[in-house]
């Protein structure tokens, strides 16, 4: 032992030793495997599922339904509508909630006031309500409000304070009217997240950028937010799935250009129920599965800098440094 | 430059109907190290964060480097600075927290060149040099690329420091720059700011290190209760304070 010490320490031989068995594992997944098979089973053997109508062909001649021209329209306008609602939603929920924190009291109740609105109504009625405001005016301008009764105090016949008007069916029907829908109210949701977020982040932080002469807006744009999001993206995530499946909806403004309009329409022609209702459900599947995807990566991105993973990480490159050597681990990191 | 780098004439705060600062008059003259002590309460950090108008005042002036913060005097009335004006001032006053608050998403290069390339628009590849420079002045040349959660304690408040510098500040506040330290890491940070000192910044060092107010200090001031107490040259203050109030509080802390 003693002549050990004076040389190099010799390292010890890695431990072999005979690992703890877990049967209760072993069982339950003897249980799942069983449970999977007769699930494949019931979906191959059974015809009433009729894959190729969903996949081959579903008339003579045509694509099976997931690839129909119209089923393949309709997906694009789901996609796009996810799109552009979270786009209105992220965007005002942001202003929302910077305004809900901003010590002016008249910001912060119009931002109460939106959120208690917008959540309390269903999407589904907002929607319908969006796709029938060209009932209430033909046409939807911007301008000076009561731009009439102020012209009518002084006299002038048929004042018009608008700048710019175009007729409301134009703009409310079908797409835009359903976007502002999903998109106001997914705003309310979002900006309560974004408050979250926001509050999260350390106070010293904006104290220490302050005290650089950064700006408020600036502040906010490289310190805060690039914090707080994460925080903000996990539940942003869940929303813009959820957001996915509640384009659904819009098949009441009504829009036509949707998946699930389109998947329907196959359905009532063709008398065909459950094969289409599987097509749209593997279609919503693929569609979540690329955004999962993508908010692995986001949560990556706003990660940066923090936890033990990238701590590790760090030691270990400088041990690596140190040694002139190389560790091999297993799994590349950023 | 006028030779005055700090002047606070009776100055007043209060929080709510809770009065912090009582009346604070101070004077460091440019170059100067002055070196701030109290009791926990009397009003230091609050003071400190007066000088920069991250706190507004109530009544008094402060004027650093002739300026008067965060107002403008005009036909004897005062006019509120704007945001974009306070920032300005803001520019050239460097301050160093407690607990550091670098910005944890960002490597600790990016920490020390953000406010120059944002906020001063100055070029990227300059502002880069000069990071790397004073990053190797405080020991961290081979950290650049790390993040703020990879450093102990002393190392980010090195860079805290390094960070307030790129600015090219010509006052740097620290708010009790190593309370927040292990007992062995104190000394890396102190050795950091007594270098600057030798430089001929001019510094106000909140601080509970008796031997770094003696040995750098050319200033010493002593508040309780939202005034000062007594102050005059460390070495004096120190082996012979004149009230009874710096008296009980030094023989608590040497
Ligand atoms: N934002 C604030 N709102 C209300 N009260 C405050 C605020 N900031 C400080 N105070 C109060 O002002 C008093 C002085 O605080 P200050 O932080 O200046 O003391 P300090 O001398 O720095 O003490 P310490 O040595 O503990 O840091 C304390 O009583 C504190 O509670
Ligand atoms: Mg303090």
């Amino acid at each position: 032992m003693s002549d050990q010490t004076t040389t190099e320490r010799a390292r010890p031989e890695p431990i072999k030793a005979v690992p703890v068995r877990h049967p209760g594992r072993w069982v339950t997944i003897a249980i799942l495997a069983v449970l999977a098979a007769m699930f494949v089973h019931l979906l191959v053997t059974n015809d009433n599922f009729r894959w190729s109508f969903i996949f081959l062909s579903y008339e003579d001649g045509k694509r099976g339904v997931m690839f129909t021209g119209p089923v393949l329209e309709g997906l694009r306008g789901t996609i796009l509508l996810t799109i552009t609602s979270m786009a209105i939603g992220i965007g005002l929920g942001v202003i929302l909630a910077v305004m809900r924190l901003s010590p002016n009291r008249i910001l912060s109740s119009v931002a109460f006031l939106y959120t208690w609105f917008f959540r309390a109504v269903p999407r589904l009625v907002l929607a319908i309500l969006f796709g029938n405001l060209n009932i209430l005016w033909s046409r939807v301008g911007f301008g000076l409000p009561f731009d009439k009764q102020i012209g009518d105090l002084f006299g002038i016949d048929n004042f018009n304070g608008q700048f710019y008007s175009i007729r409301a069916v134009d703009l409310l029907a079908g797409f835009v009217a359903g976007m502002l829908a999903l998109g106001l109210s997914e705003a309310a949701y979002m900006a309560e997240i974004v408050r979250a977020g926001l509050q999260s982040v350390d106070q010293g932080q904006t104290e220490a950028a302050v005290a650089l002469g950064m700006s408020r807006f600036q502040v906010l744009r490289r310190i805060v937010l690039p914090q707080a999001m994460r925080v903000i993206v996990p539940p942003t995530g869940n929303e813009t799935i959820a957001m996915v499946k509640d384009t659904s909806l819009v098949a009441y403004v009504p829009v036509a250009g949707e998946l699930w309009f389109q998947l329907n329409a196959v359905s009532a022609r063709t008398f065909v129920v459950f094969p289409v209702l599987v097509a749209a459900l593997i279609w919503y599947l693929i569609i979540c599965t690329v955004l999962m995807i993508g908010q692995f990566f986001l949560e990556r991105h706003y990660g940066k800098g923090y936890g033990a993973t990238g701590r590790a990480r760090q030691r270990l490159r400088d041990i690596e440094v140190e040694q002139g050597g190389r560790i091999t681990t297993t799994g590349e990191g950023t | 430059m006028s030779d005055v780098m700090v002047r606070a004439e009776n100055v007043h705060k209060s929080f709510g109907s809770l009065e912090v600062l009582k009346g604070i008059d101070l004077e460091v003259r440019a170059g100067e190290v002055c070196c701030v002590l109290g009791p926990s309460g009397s009003g230091k950090s609050t003071f400190l964060r007066c000088v920069n108008h991250l706190e507004k005042i109530n009544a008094g002036r402060i004027f650093v480097d002739g300026d008067l913060m965060g107002y403008r005097e005009r036909g004897g009335k005062l006019h509120e600075l704007g945001e974009r004006d306070v920032a300005k001032q803001r520019r050239s006053i460097g301050m160093v927290f407690q607990r550091f608050n670098l910005f944890p998403h960002m490597t600790v290069l990016q920490n020390v060149m953000e406010a120059p390339c944002r906020v001063k628009r100055e070029s990227k590849a300059d502002v880069r040099d000069r990071a790397v420079a004073l990053l190797d002045r405080v020991g961290l040349g081979a950290k650049t690329e790390s993040y703020p959660g990879q450093l102990s304690g002393g190392q980010q408040q090195r860079v805290a420091i390094a960070r307030a510098l790129a600015m090219r500040p010509k006052l740097m506040l620290f708010d009790e720059p190593t309370s927040a330290l292990d007992p062995e890491l104190v000394g890396e940070v102190l050795d950091v700011m007594k270098d600057l000192a030798r430089d001929g910044m001019t510094m106000v060092v909140v601080t509970h290190e008796i031997g770094f107010a003696r040995e750098v200090g050319d200033k010493l001031i002593f508040m309780d209760g939202g005034v000062v107490v007594e102050q005059g040259a460390p070495r004096e203050v120190i082996a012979n304070p004149q009230h009874e109030r710096t008296r009980a509080f030094l023989s608590k802390v040497l």
